[in-house]
């Protein structure tokens, strides 16, 4: 069962070939057996996750069940749920048990799906390796000496490993894509506002965005159909009618315009990885897409903008972990000052602490503009750069990294080498457009991902090219050994 | 040397919304510690602020009041600084945009004079919550019930000359947020707060001195005491040959003195910038124009009003138009009796002189705007005189019921019958017949003397209740004859 899509289990168990309860036994079982390797889970809540199984079939025997009715899930580890620990991956919030439930989570359970538990991720999803967290690295399921990508590596790494039918994960700098790409996957990140940031714990507010990652698009689909929605809990969710995103699945891709921006096929780019590109780009050609080169001009200021942008961000929006309401508190403080420096001095991570320090540092007087507002404005050149490239292509088609997922260990040493993998996936959480990744091949046994690009709400057309390029291929349904 | 003072004030006003700025909870004051945080005003990972659009119509209307131009693209800033009732670790605040720019008030000081202070910009925040130092054994106790409460900041312009212009400033600001219905005014319950920014130069020098900030003052008497104090002590640092360092103080109005709370260098870097969580908002023209509509008449145009419409004097008008309750009582106690000047007299003079001496507010008043009116009214029919009126205020003050009961029930009614009033004189001359002998054998000037001391009498014999104008008339012609 463990290896049938989130379609697939869904029709069995509509059709009652198995029920909610043994498939989310199944899956515990799994976890038990396997995530001893991978490290993907901080918590499981099989008692939960049971009881909600239960729930689903009775939804299932009388009528009410919906597509993700009975789905066992898994949610990154900062979706605030209630009466469970959110960690955030980080010591600071290990003994924080969430007193409500995030948008995204409440809107799985009113589908309602099953959550297996909560997946590991980097600290307070500051990374691009998922190597930082306070509950030990996750590894690649491909190859666990490997780093799955991050921040949303345990869910990457669960999914993968079907160690859960799918599970969410959130995108600041591309921390759903590149993971997926890492893994084999299919993730998504939609439209900025598409998706509520309600009980989400933020990074960067303005770049945070939450999608699933699952085996195709097709999944993908159903369960962005349960996210996106508008939240007046959230300030900056749109009101927008969400569209079927099943609905254009299995419309052809004949006239479809893919623009390559010429400066993301360049110098860094793996070899490997641009052979598989090359071939996943004739594949579209011969499915009907007419290839282009453009250009993004401004992709190269990407990195230092959002590492400005996004540390500034961070380090206000971590100022509330202070010991003084919820989560780590030193021991015996011995004054104010002494329980600020310590909770937060023992409560965070070193990759946690750097962000903070240079966020702190751009924002200072006499910085500011030479900092904040200088990457505010190259974030609105490269909103430019994208809103001029959408007049000449549909979508941008592009690696999700420059290189396959790299040994654990191999760059946590290194902040900068490290924040060059997320090369491609940056841009577009600084303009707020969505982008999926999908696998497109293997280089030396690993997953490549490959990356698409749309205009604001073209989440249905994304979703429908990697649909289309799935019927075509088979990268997504191969299982890492042993899975 | 001459000295020349230099205040400016920031003012900061409580909006009264029902629900906080960003959250839903409730803003009632005095309730059990925090009983009104929510997950939002306690920060919790995750949560997201969304503005109150009462907040933002508030500050609307406070701008169209001030003549201001009104922030047409407003942004919300992030204040960044750590302490324990700050739960974010940042206060939402306005900084390069605010909603209200500059605009002015005019103010009348104690001789009359008007004078146009200028409002640099007022903009909407949060307030923070509030540390308890004490019954914690050497901790602090932490209440975030005033956490998210919105506040209007109206810094003014550097204005003000004197304790009392800086006083007559923040009156006449109280008193319109009052008036706008925006702001409760409660100065003891911190709804209203004051900073004060004081400075001093020679008389006749362009450029400023350095300037203290005197931080939360909380009433008009400590506005007014913590600036004197803290001149006094900038003249006398000066003259000792000193200089005034940029700090922030604090007033301890026990000593009568103000004291260094942190200086210029240890202030926060507050690395202000826009809000991620909340978009900028867009104030149309039609919403100001709403607003405007809605206004009620402020106590500029109330005072031209009761001096063309009642023919009051300038002085009348800015006493009874200082709080619009005060003037609503007037304008019914007018409406009832029909005579603005009596309404005034009576108002401003035991009516008020009643609210002070058992210190309760106009809305609170023992005597209600249609009794007072009511017993006007029975002045000006003659049924009491103005004498007597003032024992049937006592007893309406008292609870005694209405002017017409009370006049009943004592029978006060004043007896304007000749006959009886005659019959009275005879007996009030004839029991003084030596008095009448010397009066007659007086002369005109003496005469006159003479007349009151027979008023009195009379007046005296009839308990206070002869009409006094038929006593006079009937008693000069019986005692010249």
């Amino acid at each position: 069962m463990h290896e049938k899509s989130l379609a697939d289990l869904s029709k069995a168990l509509h059709s009652k070939a198995i029920s909610s309860v043994e498939l989310t036994e199944l899956y515990l079982q799994r976890i038990q057996q396997l995530d001893g390797v991978t490290n993907s889970f901080i918590t499981v809540t099989p008692e939960l996750a049971l009881e909600q199984a239960h729930a689903a079939d009775q939804r299932l025997a009388n009528g009410s069940a919906g597509p993700l009715t009975g789905i066992p899930l898994a949610h990154k580890d900062l979706f605030c749920t209630k009466g469970v620990r959110t960690s955030c991956g980080s010591k600071m919030l290990d003994n924080f048990i969430a007193p409500y439930e995030s948008t995204v989570t409440q809107r799985f359970l009113d589908a309602g799906a099953v959550s297996l538990g909560k997946t590991n991720m980097d600290e307070f999803a500051m990374g691009s390796s998922s190597e930082s967290s306070f509950y030990g690295p996750v590894r690649n399921p491909w190859n666990p000496q490997r780093i799955p990508g991050g921040s949303s590596g345990g869910s990457a790494a669960a999914v993968a490993a079907r160690l859960c039918v799918a599970a969410t994960g959130t995108d600041t700098g591309g921390s759903i894509r590149q993971p997926a790409g890492f893994t084999g996957l299919t993730g998504i990140k939609p439209t900025y506002g598409r998706v509520s940031r309600w009980g989400m714990i933020a990074y960067a507010s303005s770049l945070d965005q939450a999608g699933p990652m699952a085996h195709s698009a097709e999944d993908c689909a159903l369960l962005l159909q349960a996210m996106a929605g508008f939240d007046d809990k959230d300030s900056t969710s749109v009101d927008q009618p969400v569209p079927d995103y099943s609905a254009e699945l299995n419309q052809p891709l004949s006239g479809l315009r893919v623009g390559l921006p010429k400066e993301y096929f360049g110098a860094g780019l793996d070899s490997s990885i641009a052979d598989t590109i090359s071939a996943a780009v004739k594949q579209l050609q011969s499915l009907g897409a007419e290839i282009r080169e453009i250009s993004l001009p401004n992709a190269e200021l990407a990195i230092p903008a959002y590492y400005v942008i996004a540390s500034a961000e961070a380090s206000s929006n971590l100022s509330r972990f202070d010991g003084v309401r919820f989560g780590y508190r030193c021991e015996n403080p011995a004054d104010l000052t002494d329980l600020y420096l310590r909770s937060r001095a023992e409560g965070f991570g070193d990759e946690v602490k750097r962000r903070i320090m240079v966020g702190t540092y751009a924002l200072s007087a006499g910085y500011y503009d030479a900092y904040y507002l200088q990457a505010q404005k190259i974030r609105r050149l490269i909103k430019n750069d994208f809103m001029a490239a959408y007049e000449q292509v549909d979508v941008i088609l592009s690696p999700t990294s420059p290189t396959p997922a790299f040994p654990i260990g191999e760059k946590i040493d290194d902040p900068v080498s490290l924040y060059l993998t997320d090369i491609y996936t940056i841009t577009a959480n600084l303009a707020g457009v969505p982008g999926i990744a999908l696998p497109a091949g293997f280089a030396d046994g690993l997953p490549v991902g490959m990356q698409l690009l749309g205009p604001y709400f073209s989440e249905p057309r994304l979703l429908n090219i990697a649909h289309q390029y799935q019927q075509a291929t088979d990268w997504h349904t191969r299982a890492p050994a042993g899975y | 040397m001459q000295w020349e003072i230099v205040i400016g004030l920031e003012i900061h006003a409580q909006l009264t919304t029902a629900s906080k700025i960003f959250s839903g909870s409730d803003t009632t004051f005095g309730a059990e510690p925090n009983t009104q945080a929510s997950l939002i005003d306690l920060a919790m990972p995750g949560t997201l602020p969304v503005l109150n659009a009462q907040a933002v119509k508030n500050a609307v209307k406070f701008g169209l009041a001030i003549d201001a131009e009104i922030g047409m693209t407003n942004v919300f800033a992030r204040k960044n600084y750590f302490y324990p009732d700050l739960p974010k670790g940042y206060q939402i605040s306005q900084m390069e945009l605010p909603i209200v720019g500059k605009g002015f008030v005019d103010i009348t000081l104690d001789d009359g004079t008007v004078k146009r202070v200028g409002v640099t910009r007022a903009h909407l925040e949060e307030d923070a919550g509030k540390s308890l130092h004490e019954d914690f054994q050497g901790m602090s106790g932490i209440d975030l019930n005033r956490a998210g409460t919105p506040l209007l900041e109206i810094v003014s312009e550097p204005d003000m000359r004197s304790a009392k212009e800086a006083v007559a400033y923040a009156k006449t600001i109280h008193s319109l947020v009052r008036y706008l219905g925006i702001c409760d005014g409660n100065m003891a319950e911190g709804s209203l707060r004051c900073d004060c920014n004081v400075s001093v130069r020679p008389k006749g020098q362009v450029e400023f001195g350095t300037r203290c900030e005197i931080k939360n003052v909380n009433s008009f008497r400590f506005i007014e005491k913590a600036i004197n104090t803290e001149v006094q002590r900038q003249i006398e640092l000066i003259e000792d040959g000193g200089r005034v360092i940029q700090e922030t103080r604090l007033y301890d109005p026990n000593k009568d003195e103000t004291r260094s709370m942190r200086s210029k260098e240890e202030a926060n870097d507050y690395r202000y910038f826009p809000d991620p969580d909340l978009l900028p908002v867009i104030i149309e023209p039609s919403f100001i124009e709403q607003v405007r509509t809605e206004l009620p008449e402020l106590p500029q145009q109330k005072r031209e009003r009761f001096q063309s419409e009642f023919g009051l004097s300038a002085y009348d008008a800015t006493v009874l138009a200082a709080s619009r309750e005060l003037a609503d009582y007037f304008e019914q106690v007018q409406q009832v009796c029909g005579d603005a000047k009596l309404a005034a007299n009576w108002v401003m003079g035991d009516l008020s002189s009643l609210l002070n001496k058992s210190d309760i507010d106009i809305d609170q008043s023992p005597v209600s705007a249609a009794q007072l009116g009511g017993m006007i009214l029975r002045i000006k029919d003659n049924t009491i005189s103005g004498k007597i009126a003032k024992m049937v205020f006592e007893a309406m003050a008292a609870g005694e019921g209405d002017a017409d009961q009370i006049i009943e029930a004592k029978g006060l009614k004043q007896v304007t019958d000749s006959g009886a009033i005659e019959a009275m004189l005879d007996e009030v001359l004839a029991a003084n017949a030596e008095q009448v002998e010397q009066y007659r054998a007086s002369d005109e000037a003496k005469r006159g003397k003479m007349f009151g001391f027979f008023v009195g009498q009379a007046m005296k014999a009839s308990r206070g209740k002869a009409n006094p104008q038929q006593v006079n008339q009937l008693l000069k012609q019986k005692l010249d004859g």
